[in-house]
């Protein structure tokens, strides 16, 4: 009973520290939405974090990307063959590249490489007093520091998975005709014929969603750092994780809304 | 003038400060003593506005900063300046950058005249010729004297210091020391200190007051503090490990262990 009661006890103790987090992480966003048109403007910020986000994060989601068509045509080819429809790897590829695969691991990389890095930067300055330091040279923490996060990577991703798919589809395209032996024409031909515009914006508006989930909740875990290096560590940690399972949950909601 | 009536804070179930009341007299520095941990910090980050008190009034030329909402708190905040234990410079900008911050914010003047002002303030605290240096290129006592730069930039009415000379070795201390003593008389600037250097204390206050169990129990002139009567703050500025305050906090350790 004790045992159970401990666990019971420890599970809600978690719950409930997540009701807490979802809450001021909307709290922040109302904030960002509330301050991201007053002055003094933010711009010049902005535009460094989309070279932040945008620029530097560009080389780890083309590779991934890449291998991620690529192997996606392997295994839908070997698959495919058992019942004759290697002709559809060029469809399958396109439409799951577009709607799902470059979106969300572009925003699992992202998670990785930017959440991580806004927590690990805001957690410093928290720690340091640098945020305090802020606010007393009359200056809103959240407005100098999330605006231009939160702006940046909302902007930012979709044109990063604009990319992703572009190099994704060639991944597929090069597995399939060099090692595959598929017919590129037949092949470019059916990419395209079952692809559809809504498929390509719907996976932009979910990375745009992404880019905006992974910059609130890695702020937000950098500004609640407490406790030194090994608190802005833990922020990192949770920043990373809280931000990649946001990225698949609001993916699987999303998908059932749009389509 | 600020003055503080029954201010209290607490974190959780901890009391830190517990009705405290200090008056702080314009262009004169008052000097927060208290051991470590006892909320001088949290007093201080109470009257900037970085900490929302439980109750209590904060009155900073007659008018409470506890009643303000947040835009009023921001055209507050201008009075004043303040000195981070560590300095808190930003580290991602250059030296320069980090005394102007604020001037550019508030575009308080045109961008050739920053700089001047940014060489002006700078050489008030000493230094010239490292507004290119990043800070992790400076020691501790350079870090402090720029942040006091960047706390004097925007020509504030009131600075608060936070422990200004720890960490710092016993001459950078006291030059320390001057530049608060020769800002107070140049600027005219009303300050509060907060320390545990009592050599510092006696050095630049002008009032001393004892910050013990979340209440001020004693202010006066550092001489009278030298030569007080009150028990626990004559342990204090003597620094003896035997006295009234540790004997409550073994009374305290030998009930926690029973």
């Amino acid at each position: 009973m004790n045992g159970v009661a401990r666990v019971a006890e420890l599970l809600g103790e978690r719950v409930y520290a997540m009701v807490l987090d979802l809450g001021a992480i909307f709290t922040l966003f109302l904030q960002v939405v509330s301050l991201v048109v007053r002055p003094p403007s933010e711009i010049r910020n902005i535009v460094k974090q989309m070279e932040e986000v945008g620029v530097r994060s560009m080389p780890v989601v083309l590779v991934t990307a890449t291998f991620t068509g690529m192997v996606l045509a392997l295994q839908s080819y070997s698959g495919f063959q058992r019942f004759g429809a290697t002709s559809f790897v060029g469809s399958v590829v396109a439409l799951s590249i577009t709607r799902e695969l470059g979106p969300v691991f572009a925003g699992l990389m992202v998670s990785g490489r930017v959440g991580a890095s806004m927590a690990a930067e805001l957690g410093t300055m928290k720690v340091t007093e640098q945020i305090d330091a802020l606010v007393t040279l009359a200056t809103n923490p959240v407005k100098y520091l999330v605006v231009p996060r939160v702006v940046a990577a909302t902007l930012v991703l979709p044109i990063l998975v604009v990319f992703a798919d572009l190099v994704g589809i060639l991944g597929g395209y090069f597995v399939s005709v060099y090692l595959m032996g598929a017919n590129p024409y037949v092949y470019i031909a059916k990419t395209y014929q079952y692809l559809e515009f809504k498929d390509i914006y719907t996976g932009l508006i979910k990375a745009s969603v992404f880019g905006m989930l992974i910059a609130l909740i890695s702020c937000h875990h950098g500004f609640v750092a407490e406790g030194g290096a090994e608190g802005v560590g833990r922020a990192t940690t949770r920043a990373v994780v809280a931000s990649s399972m946001m990225v698949l949950i609001s993916d699987y909601f999303m998908t059932s809304f749009m389509f | 003038m600020i003055a503080i009536r029954g201010l209290s804070k607490r974190f959780g179930k901890k009391v830190v400060l517990d009705g405290l009341d200090l008056t702080v007299p314009k262009g004169k520095n008052t000097v927060v003593i208290g051991g470590s941990g006892t909320g001088k910090s949290v007093l201080i980050k109470c009257v900037v506005g970085l900490l929302r008190p439980e109750a209590g009034e904060i009155r900073i030329d007659g008018q409470d900063i506890l009643r303000m909402d947040e835009r009023e708190l921001v055209s507050a905040r201008r009075k004043f300046g303040m000195l981070f234990q560590a300095s808190a410079l930003f580290d991602s900008m250059d030296v320069g950058e980090n005394v102007a911050f604020v001037l550019r914010r508030l575009k308080m003047y045109t961008e050739g005249h920053i700089r001047e002002v940014v060489e002006e303030k700078l050489s008030m605290v000493g230094l010239r010729d490292i507004q290119r240096l990043m800070p992790a290129e400076l020691s501790g006592g350079m870090k402090k004297r720029v942040g006091l730069a960047r706390a004097i930039a925007s020509e504030p009415d009131i600075l608060l210091y936070d422990e200004p000379t720890t960490g710092l070795d016993p001459i950078m201390a006291d030059v320390i020391n001057d530049l608060i003593i020769s800002l107070r008389e140049t600027l005219g600037v009303t300050s509060i200190t907060i320390t545990h250097d009592m050599a510092s204390a006696y050095k630049i206050a002008d009032q001393i007051a004892m910050l013990y169990k979340g209440k001020i129990v004693e202010v006066g002139t550092p001489d009278q503090i030298r030569t007080t009567s009150n028990p626990v703050v004559a342990q204090f500025v003597q620094g003896r490990a035997r006295g009234p305050i540790t004997d409550e906090s073994e009374e305290f350790v030998r009930f926690v262990s029973r």
